[in-house]
């Protein structure tokens, strides 16, 4: 225990130490949060206040806390993945620099040793993750503030759950890189990629039906659901107190990805717990199992 | 004294590459063993095997009893690696590489601080715990290296080209360190290096050529056999040297003569007694033997 715990220490102070590595993954989420705010905020706006029923006013506090809600969650929802990608940046550059082969000539177990990379992984990726988090809800505060305790509370849970899986999903894919060159190309691909697979960009429910179902089968989708839920429930809560039609607000949380259909079959939030949870503990397994059964160079 | 280290009949191949082919020979415990070769001539792909970092195709490793298959985890406690570069983290401070490589061997608390206390001293590096390890010289980088393979108390200490590149003061620290390890601890030293004084002062040497054993022996079984003696002469005329009739090389103020034996050294001494008024008589060095065995030069890392 106490190996695993000194490495996870040696793991997170050299990600926190290296200023490249900590602040790639840090200007993620901080880009996002500007391009958002700056441009898309006006495009998520206007959209929204033409789709509405003629005849029905609704404040421009609630509006821009339901876009804010809608932003930050895309934000958080791409941040929790990407930032692990870069975050586990250490485990392939062990591998590329030799550091890897000084670990390894211990008798230390494999999947300690993964798993050491894992945690700190998790940890690094948790407090930039949380620190995003931070900075959104004082965007919140500021354009529209409907968020409750609770909500906040099941926002930081969402992060939690959202983090395991994308380092998890990094440490499956890390392992099978051993170049400093790969890992960029696989975090470029994957910053540029998951934000549109996982309707961060455009709602899930804008794209194509064939599309939308392969979509409903990646767990991701799953976990950015369950953080637009939080992030808009209150705003969405007030709308209906404000005489918002049903039926609307129905289509609305449709719209946004608040509410998803597994072929027909609506999703209740315990479930995307469950398939989140589910995912993340395959996950791990998986890659434990492939450090253990790793082989010898050839 | 027993084998520590036994490997028969390795081998290795990269696709067509033969790295290693059909290597064997024995480590006696507590000795300096040599193992050289050129560049690619198998040294490392050899100790990688050792390591267990590298898959073998054929033969068997045997570290103080136990099987390298068998047992890879009893084999590695046995081992302390210092690698050609070194592989300890830039960032962090010397305490905090330590106290992480350590832990590999569940070496912590007051465990990892008396053994650390320990080869502080040892290795003279107490004034350097709090410093980077990006920030230290090369010299002061090697001894961290050294602490770093001797935390667990191997019995074995594989020394990949440990000087290169260092200054004379600190091989020679470096030196008289691993003599002292020796001394006290019994420990067994497999050592690579381009530096042939080096492996002169070794108990038993194995050249490599090929992938295959060029040549072994105590250093003085290996100069008997593969190099001839040396007799510089002075205060003689070039006239005289040459009426021996023996290759001859001019020196400043001397002539060295390059004999097949001592025995031979010996009959041409008799042989003109009048001439040898001042002179010396000493064996080939490990150069000459690399050289004579293998065709090839051993000069600070390169082939020539």
């Amino acid at each position: 225990m106490k190996t695993a715990l000194l490495l996870i220490k040696r793991h997170i102070k050299l990600f926190f130490k290296d200023k490249g590595m900590f602040l790639t993954s840090l200007i993620t989420p901080a880009i996002l949060l500007v391009l958002y705010a700056t441009f898309l905020g006006n495009v998520y706006r206007d959209s929204f206040t033409a789709s509405l029923p003629a005849g029905l006013q609704l404040s421009d506090q609630l509006i821009n806390g339901l876009v804010g809600g809608q932003l930050i969650s895309s934000i958080l929802a791409v941040s929790c993945v990407t930032v692990s990608f870069c975050s586990n940046f250490l485990m392939v550059q062990d591998k590329a620099n030799g550091t890897v082969n000084d670990l390894r000539i211990s008798p230390v177990r494999p999947s300690v040793l993964s798993l050491s990379y894992y945690v700190a992984t998790l940890c690094s990726t948790l407090v930039i993750c949380y620190a995003a988090m931070a900075l959104c809800l004082v965007y919140v505060a500021i354009v529209g503030w409907y968020l409750s305790v609770a909500d906040v509370f099941l926002l930081c849970l969402d992060i939690l759950l959202l983090v395991l899986f994308g380092t998890a999903l990094s440490s499956i894919i890390n392992f099978f890189l051993s170049t400093q060159g790969q890992i960029s190309a696989v975090g470029t691909v994957i910053s540029s990629g998951y934000g549109f697979i996982c309707g961060a960009y455009m709602p899930i429910s804008s794209f194509g039906e064939g599309l939308q179902k392969v979509i409903m089968l990646l767990p991701g989708t799953y976990g950015t659901s369950l953080v637009r839920n939080h992030a808009m429930r209150g705003a969405l809560a007030e709308m209906e107190g404000e005489g918002v039609p049903a039926e609307a607000m129905d289509a609305l949380r449709e719209v946004l990805d608040c509410r998803l259909d597994f072929f027909g079959n609506k999703v209740e939030p315990g479930a995307m717990y469950a398939v989140l949870a589910v995912t993340v503990v395959a996950l791990i397994g998986i890659y434990v199992l492939m450090n253990a059964l790793r082989k010898k160079e050839k | 004294m027993k084998n520590i280290i036994e490997i028969e009949h390795l081998c290795k191949s990269f696709g067509e590459i033969k790295a290693v082919q059909d290597l064997s020979f024995c480590v006696k415990e507590g000795e300096l063993f040599a193992f050289l070769g050129v560049n690619g001539a198998g040294k490392s792909t050899t100790i990688h095997i050792l390591c267990g970092q590298l898959e073998k195709d054929g033969g068997s490793v045997t570290v103080d009893g136990k099987d390298l298959d068998k047992d890879p985890v009893g084999v590695k406690r046995q081992l302390g690696v210092v690698f050609q570069g070194s592989v300890l983290d830039a960032a962090l401070s010397v305490y905090d590489n330590l106290e992480s490589r350590a832990a590999l061997y569940g070496i912590t608390g007051a465990a990892f601080r008396e053994r650390l206390q320990e080869l502080c001293r040892l290795l003279q590096f107490e004034d350097l715990l709090k410093r980077p390890l990006g920030k230290l010289s090369g010299g002061q980088r090697r001894r961290i290296d050294i602490a770093r393979a001797l935390l667990h108390r191997p019995r074995i200490l594989i020394l990949d080209e440990p000087t290169t590149g260092l200054d004379p003061q600190t091989r020679r620290l470096l030196w008289s360190v691993i003599a002292q390890l020796r001394e006290t601890e019994g420990l067994t030293v497999f050592l690579t290096t381009h530096y042939m004084e080096e492996a002169a002062d070794a108990d038993y040497v194995v050249i490599l050529d090929n992938g295959q054993i060029a040549a072994k022996g105590t250093p003085l079984e290996l100069k008997n056999a593969y190099t001839g003696d040396f007799i510089t002469v002075y205060g003689a005329t070039e006239t005289e040297i040459k009426a021996l009739q023996v290759p001859y090389e001019p020196l400043r103020d001397a002539f060295r003569l390059q004999v097949p034996s001592t025995a031979a050294a010996t009959e041409l001494i008799l042989q003109s007694p009048s001439l040898f008024r001042d002179y010396e008589v000493t064996k080939g060095k490990m150069d000459d033997v690399f050289l004579s065995v293998t065709g090839k030069k051993l000069t600070g890392g390169d082939e020539k």
